[in-house]
């Protein structure tokens, strides 16, 4: 496979053509925007608690197959994770897209393991990575609405 | 063969003179269309650079040796091959610069900030660089001056109607791109400047997009400064060149303070040396200026008219081959345009278009292009960009073609 076929696997094509919870949240607790200025690419993360667990998230906005798919791909990863397991699983992903990530930990990402591609393009790092940043922008703002 | 007496270019026979350019990337032969970012340096320049510090370094202005003497002979004739390349009416006229926005940050803020009050109007347009914003909105924000700017329509053109409106008795200032560089658009500068100078408003034309592709001619412009850079017209990085008439030089105090700039100096106070000395303070980038003076010795033994003829032969070509393209969007549509193809492909961001031509050892620049005022009008985050320098070909044209059309394969 050729690094670029790396970078844009099935399930990456897959999912920036049709993005999972892509939609606005009307009773999210939480909500972040995320600019990469480089590219000028958006995304909106919005999170709705249950507990402590993550009961719904969703996101909206424009950006690159990489974002648009990492953002879809985290929507679905992060369903029903506390915010410690969370913070846990990103930074294994960011290890995974930065080329740090021992190759036996690798499955432990389950289907964020399709952004393994992503570390030959260093430039793409901030792609992959806006939704998560995002998204801890979103958590953070609702515990401080919450106290 | 069309009637002109225009020379054609052996573009091949060029092409050996870039020794970037026979290499290849990621396996494929290198297709370098990101020339509006930076264009790629002949022998002639890098040879330049080299022998320089192989043989002349020494400070200039200074010492009584002979190396001195010898690197200040050469760097004030760069200044008259720059002063004659524009047809500035004279040497001193020519400031050095590390860029196109460094230039313009020097009349912000030597001529403006001493200048403007609170309720005066700086006019730029849509289509500007970052460049040729920000350092307003930073004296803007000193003055308490006003920054407004002329809006485009669809086909990426000024709107000169709102132009003639939009000047008024507030107006100090109007500072424009000669061509812009997410576009291409070319806009109607001598007219514009015109309009502007019968009302007494001075004039700065941010030329870095437009000195790599056409004759420039400050007096025949008439416009007050003039700013383009060096590594855009097949020079170094890290030097450029302002263009100021005199008689506004003369009248700006200096902007920075060092070396170089001054008449005599005591604990108390200094007295500054005319221009263009007042606005070079400290040890200037030498070796790039002699750089700087070998591309434009190149740019005229290959002369303007043949690169003209050539680059609007690719525009064309491209523009007609990337039109045959199914869902491919051409983003600015002016008459008067350089060799420049912003784009949009239906449903695949611009950062995936420039993955997938990369793979293909294609080179071009994919974002904002630091022109998100443009990117807003046309309501897109980014473009795909591609752009031309005299040495591109048909060839690449077509490899950009067939690179476009595996983009739609892969984001089917």
């Amino acid at each position: 496979m050729s690094s670029l076929d790396e970078l844009y696997q099935n399930v990456i094509l897959e999912h920036n053509r049709s993005p999972r919870n892509y939609r606005a949240m009307t009773d999210a607790d939480g909500k972040a925007e995320g600019n990469n200025p480089l590219c000028g690419d958006q995304v909106t993360v919005w999170v709705r608690m249950e507990g402590d667990t993550i009961g719904d998230v969703s996101f909206q906005g424009a950006g690159c197959a990489i974002s648009r798919a990492s953002a879809s791909l985290m929507t679905a990863a992060v369903k029903g994770k506390t915010r410690e397991e969370t913070d846990a699983l990103f930074d294994r992903f960011h290890l995974l897209v930065t080329g740090r990530l021992p190759t036996g930990d690798t499955e432990t990402l389950g289907k964020l393991a399709v952004f393994s591609g992503v570390s030959e393009f260093p430039i793409r790092v901030k792609c992959a990575s806006l939704a998560w940043h995002t998204l801890r922008s979103a958590l953070d703002t609702n515990t401080t609405s919450k106290e | 063969m069309s009637a002109t007496a225009t020379p054609a270019l052996d573009v091949e026979r060029l092409r050996r003179d870039f020794p970037i350019l026979s290499q290849r990337v990621r396996g494929k032969p290198l297709v370098y269309l990101d020339n509006a970012a930076t264009s790629q340096k002949p022998r002639h320049v890098i040879d330049a650079v080299s022998r320089f510090y192989a043989s002349e370094n020494a400070n200039i202005h200074r010492g009584v040796h002979y190396l001195s003497e010898r690197a200040t002979q050469a760097y004030d004739a760069v200044r008259e091959r720059v002063a004659r390349f524009i047809n500035a009416a004279a040497p001193g006229e020519i400031v050095f610069t590390r860029g196109t926005t460094e230039g313009i940050n020097l009349v912000a803020q030597a001529w403006a900030r001493n200048t403007l009050r609170p309720g005066d109007e700086i006019l730029l347009t849509g289509l500007e660089h970052h460049s040729n914003i920000v350092p307003w909105h930073l004296v803007a924000g000193q003055t308490g001056a006003v920054v407004r700017a002329v809006p485009i329509n669809d086909a990426g053109e000024l709107d000169l109607g709102a132009f003639d409106r939009l000047l008024t008795d507030r107006t100090r200032i109007l500072a424009l791109a000669h061509v812009s560089n997410a576009l291409g658009t070319i806009t109607p500068v001598r007219w514009m400047v015109a309009r502007a100078r019968d009302r007494g408003i001075v004039t700065l034309v941010d030329g870095a997009q437009s000195a790599p592709h056409l004759p420039v001619d400050v007096q025949a412009l008439g416009c007050d400064f003039f700013a383009f850079s060096g590594h855009k017209v097949f020079g170094p990085t890290g030097v450029g060149v302002l263009y100021g008439r005199a008689e506004r030089l003369e009248a700006m105090p200096p902007w920075q303070g060092g070396g170089d700039m001054i008449e005599t100096v005591t604990l108390d106070r200094s007295t500054y040396a005319p221009p263009p000395a007042r606005f070079e303070a400290g040890t200037p980038m030498i070796a790039e200026v002699m750089g700087l003076g070998a591309a434009l010795e190149y740019i005229e033994s290959v002369g303007h008219a043949a690169i003209g003829a050539w680059e609007e032969e690719l525009l064309g070509y491209a523009t007609e081959r990337l039109g045959e393209l199914e869902g491919l969007r051409l983003i600015g549509t002016a008459r008067e345009k350089a060799a420049v193809l912003s784009f949009v492909v239906d449903g695949v961001h611009p950062h995936d278009v420039g993955a997938v031509l990369d793979d293909e050892g294609i080179a071009i620049r994919a974002g904002h292009h630091c022109a998100q005022p443009v990117m807003r009008h046309f309501g897109i985050p980014a473009t795909a960009r591609a752009s031309f320098a005299f040495y591109n070909t048909r060839d690449e044209v077509d490899a950009l073609v067939r690179g476009l059309v595996r983009v739609r394969a892969v984001f089917a």
